[in-house]
């Protein structure tokens, strides 16, 4: 089954949504800043708002099409639709949220229905609980089994999983997936953070001001943003502007120049020309740090600087250092201990030449 | 104490708060979720009556039940009596003055609920009809309960309307305001004393009904 979407829709925002994409059996991230138009995208799939113009279809079931003005109404398009609130119904219990979809079913067919989902989901045991007496991630997997319980041709999820912690979000993605195996629906995913991204998607599209901007695997997309908003939101928490000085397609590198400051780095070859502004971006993960000038090393960017502040934030240490930019590094505390890093410290910078990515 | 005027106005009142529940389900629905842009049309000409002078409501209710207006000359064929002066009279006019504390507190209801939880409802497949009944109705029950109870109190309590349209004949429609108004005209202090106490008491039960119910939020409600 195929989801095929193309669309196009004043928003409010001041700009116009105008996307065309297919989204295949499993999962697919719908990736960008808020306000970029993703949600705007599942409520156009689900009927909740009207497109100005388009076509939307899931297999060779049109469910609106602006030309021959076809607008299936929302119940009878088949579309599960999670929302970022969740939405459950507070005055029915976890079995009757998960069994609302399932009216015009039996009642014996109806129970073994909504045991079933309750089981995949894992929320077996609080059937007779209401939405509020239960935790985030129980009322998550609520919201899902009630979502699917119905047999939708599509899932629409937006940004559900937002509030839970990590490992909470890996294993409800683990079992919406064993879900999804035998079913192979077409799963819609909205998000703008780019740890679920990488996590959960098997591709992604990425959406600014309602425009695609790139789509693929989300390694693809996200580990070369082609374009500086998509670096940022990726991740990249070194993201400078620069000038290309020189290019050496023999070696497939181009030297640039950091702008307002005096350092260099060599980075991939691109097609900017000899002069033209680029921006370099580097996650802080990339960088490696060193209390004494480094010798013998393949890395073609060395770099002396110090080091301006030092945190610890959970797990990872952050540092700022100045080397003529300043760049944010993250490391281990462990790390961090042996070279004893304090503010003032004088360290050098490591950074290889394909850790640096170019955007335009 | 006017036994005679009190059956008929709890009669009145019970009747009129009915009507007007079944008129108010569907018209708040329409105001809150349907908004089109005269949508503000419809909700001012809703409230009128909270601002109108009821002499006024009851003037130009008069004047359209009398056998010179249409809608007072087909009652007048269907039934064979004039609607003035009647206690279907006095329904009618009712339903009109009370409309707004129906309306109002069952419309309040309606849009405190999350737009998201229709939405869900759609999406899984139900009408705007189930929607109605499983959804928006449980959840505005307190709004709901709150319409009825003052739409009652406020018929209860009519005076001006009554009088102009309803007249006062004796259990026809001769409600308990204006059988007080009547003891005291004729200096019979005590009777109207009684029943002005009992109105007073009434009317102090009803407002706690509205307040307590308010203070109880279904979601929070305990576990079946």
């Amino acid at each position: 089954m195929t989801l095929a979407v193309q669309l196009t829709k004043r928003l409010s925002a001041g700009f116009a949504l105008d996307v065309s994409f297919l989204a295949e059996s499993g999962v697919t991230i719908l990736f960008g800043a808020s306000g970029s138009g993703k949600t705007t995208i599942l409520r156009c799939v689900a009927g909740l708002a009207r497109p100005d113009s388009g076509r939307i279809a899931i297999g060779d079931r049109t469910l609106f099409n602006g030309d021959a003005g076809v607008a299936i109404p929302v119940p009878d398009r088949r579309i599960g639709y999670v929302f970022q609130q969740l939405a459950l119904f507070p005055h029915l219990t976890v079995a009757d949220n998960i069994g609302y979809g399932l009216a015009g079913l039996p009642g014996p067919e109806r129970h073994t229905r909504i045991a079933e989902a309750a089981e995949s989901f894992r929320i077996g045991a609080l059937l007779h609980r209401r939405p509020g007496q239960i935790s985030g991630g129980e009322r998550q997997r609520t919201a899902l089994a009630r979502a699917l319980v119905t047999r939708p041709t599509a899932l629409l999820l937006d940004e559900p999983l937002s509030a839970l912690d990590y490992a909470i979000q890996l294993h409800i993605m683990d079992d919406l997936r064993r879900w999804n195996a035998e079913r192979r629906i077409p799963i819609l995913y909205v998000t703008h953070s780019h740890r679920e991204a990488f996590a959960l998607g098997e591709r992604l599209i990425a959406l600014e001001q309602g425009r695609i901007l790139a789509s693929g695997s989300p390694h693809e997309v996200l580990d070369h943003p082609a374009q500086a908003p998509l670096a940022e939101l990726a991740g990249f928490e070194n993201m400078f502007n620069a000038t290309v000085t020189a290019r050496r397609a023999r070696t497939g590198t181009m030297q640039c120049l950091l702008a307002g400051t005096s350092t260099e780095l060599e980075v991939p070859l691109g097609v900017t020309p000899e002069g033209g502004a680029i921006h370099v971006a580097i996650r802080a993960g990339d960088i490696l740090l060193a209390d004494r000038e480094p010798v013998g090393l393949s890395a073609r960017n060395v770099l002396a600087g110090a080091v301006v502040e030092c945190g610890v934030h959970g797990s990872t240490v952050v540092a700022t250092i100045d080397a003529g930019a300043r760049f944010v590094v993250h490391l281990t505390p462990g790390g961090a201990d042996t070279l004893g890093l304090r503010p003032g410290a004088r360290v050098w910078l490591i950074i290889k030449t394909y850790s640096c990515r170019i955007a335009v | 104490m006017d036994w005679q005027a009190l059956w008929l106005t709890t009669r009145l009142a019970a009747i009129v708060s009915a009507i007007l529940l079944l008129i108010s389900l569907p018209l708040a629905h329409w105001i809150v979720f349907a908004r089109r842009r005269w949508t503000f049309l419809v909700e001012s000409i809703v409230s009128l009556p909270l601002v109108l002078p009821p002499t006024v409501l009851g003037f130009y209710l008069l004047m359209a039940m009398g056998t010179r207006s249409p809608i007072g000359r087909l009652w007048n064929d269907w039934t064979g009596h004039p609607l003035a002066f009647t206690f279907e009279g006095l329904v009618v006019a009712s339903l009109f003055y009370s409309l707004p504390f129906a309306v109002q507190p069952i419309a309040t209801a309606f849009s405190q609920i999350d737009p998201a939880l229709r939405e869900a409802s759609a999406t899984l497949g139900a009408s705007t009809v189930r929607t109605f009944v499983r959804i928006v109705l449980p959840l505005s029950i307190e709004g709901v309960i709150a319409g009825a109870v003052l739409s009652f109190a406020h018929t209860v309590g009519e005076f001006g309307v009554v009088l102009m349209v309803g007249g006062n004949l004796p259990g026809v429609t001769r409600t308990v305001s204006i059988s007080i108004y009547d003891h005291v005209q004729a200096l019979q202090y005590r009777e109207a004393t009684t029943t002005a106490l009992f109105m007073l008491a009434f009317s102090f039960l009803v407002l706690l009904a509205v307040y307590g119910l308010r203070r109880r939020p279904l979601a929070a409600a305990p576990m079946a």
